[in-house]
């Protein structure tokens, strides 16, 4: 049963990794209660975790005196989730892993982030700070409560 | 903040009467998991070790970092002429390893029993 109706939550993490599964934890509590189902709540912990990552390596650059945001909007039949960083975005999309090429050693057997959180969940983009810096990453996920 | 990676060795032979070497991971498979992962597995007599059983039953969390380091293994296997099979994840682990290409180059079973009995 849901028992929000609109809400928001914001966590801050270090720029360490390992943290990432502070907010992952923080996503699947606001998604149960919420009412999302299981498999969607995996779904859900694995995109906001890989977001995190993404943000902590990637956009802080592993700099421990920058923090990663994290705001959880918790709506009436979907959850957004917004993971800010201090970086410059991304200047273009990776291309989409390709798992015969790393077996080949023709791609880097990493780089899969991006494409498990936009398999994930339902709307994923990436928006560079105007500023060079406050980028963030918005993920949407909805209660896709027919298929229950 | 990431909970260590623990592995350990087991020998078993399946009903076929081949010998199998299973590889049991336990905590998170992330970025700080290559000796656990990675190292274990190389240690392995490549000689002996010809079919190798990923025991994923007590993973809670495998993050794309941890996921490249299974990719690292299967590349390896695969120049060592080694068969690599899984078993124990979640549902969703097992979603996510189908998404990115693994069951192309690795079985998956459910459990132990059903791996060996394919074996």
């Amino acid at each position: 049963m849901s028992v929000l109706k609109t809400a928001t939550v914001e966590v801050r993490l270090p720029s360490r990794m390992g943290f990432e599964k502070v907010a992952m934890s923080t996503a699947a509590s606001v998604a149960k209660l919420m009412g999302f189902r299981e498999d969607r709540v995996e779904d859900l912990k694995t995109a906001v975790a890989e977001a995190c990552i993404n943000a902590i390596e990637h956009g802080n650059r592993l700099n421990e005196k920058l923090s990663v945001g994290v705001v959880l909007s918790a709506g009436a039949d979907s959850l957004e989730v917004k993971v800010i960083d201090d970086g410059k975005g991304m200047s273009k999309q990776p291309a989409r892993p390709d798992i015969d090429r790393k077996m080949h050693g023709e791609e880097d057997p990493r780089g899969m982030g991006m494409f498990l959180i936009q398999a994930l969940v339902d709307e994923a983009e990436w928006v560079a700070g105007s500023n060079g810096k406050s980028s963030y990453v918005r993920l949407m996920i909805r209660l896709d409560k027919d298929a229950e | 903040m990431q909970s260590e990676t623990k592995s350990r060795v087991d020998q078993v032979t399946s009903p076929a009467g081949h010998p199998v070497t299973v590889l049991r991971f336990e905590g998170d498979i992330a970025s700080t998991s290559k000796d656990a992962v990675l190292g274990t597995y190389q240690a392995l007599p490549k000689d002996t070790a010809k079919l190798v059983l990923l025991d994923f039953t007590k993973v809670d969390y495998i993050n794309s970092s941890g996921i490249a380091l299974v990719i690292q293994m299967l590349i390896e296997a695969a120049n060592s002429g080694q068969k690599v099979y899984a078993f124990g994840l979640s549902a969703h682990f097992t979603k996510v390893f189908t998404m990115v290409g693994i069951t192309k180059y690795a079985g998956l079973f459910p459990g132990q029993t059903e791996a060996l009995a394919a074996l």
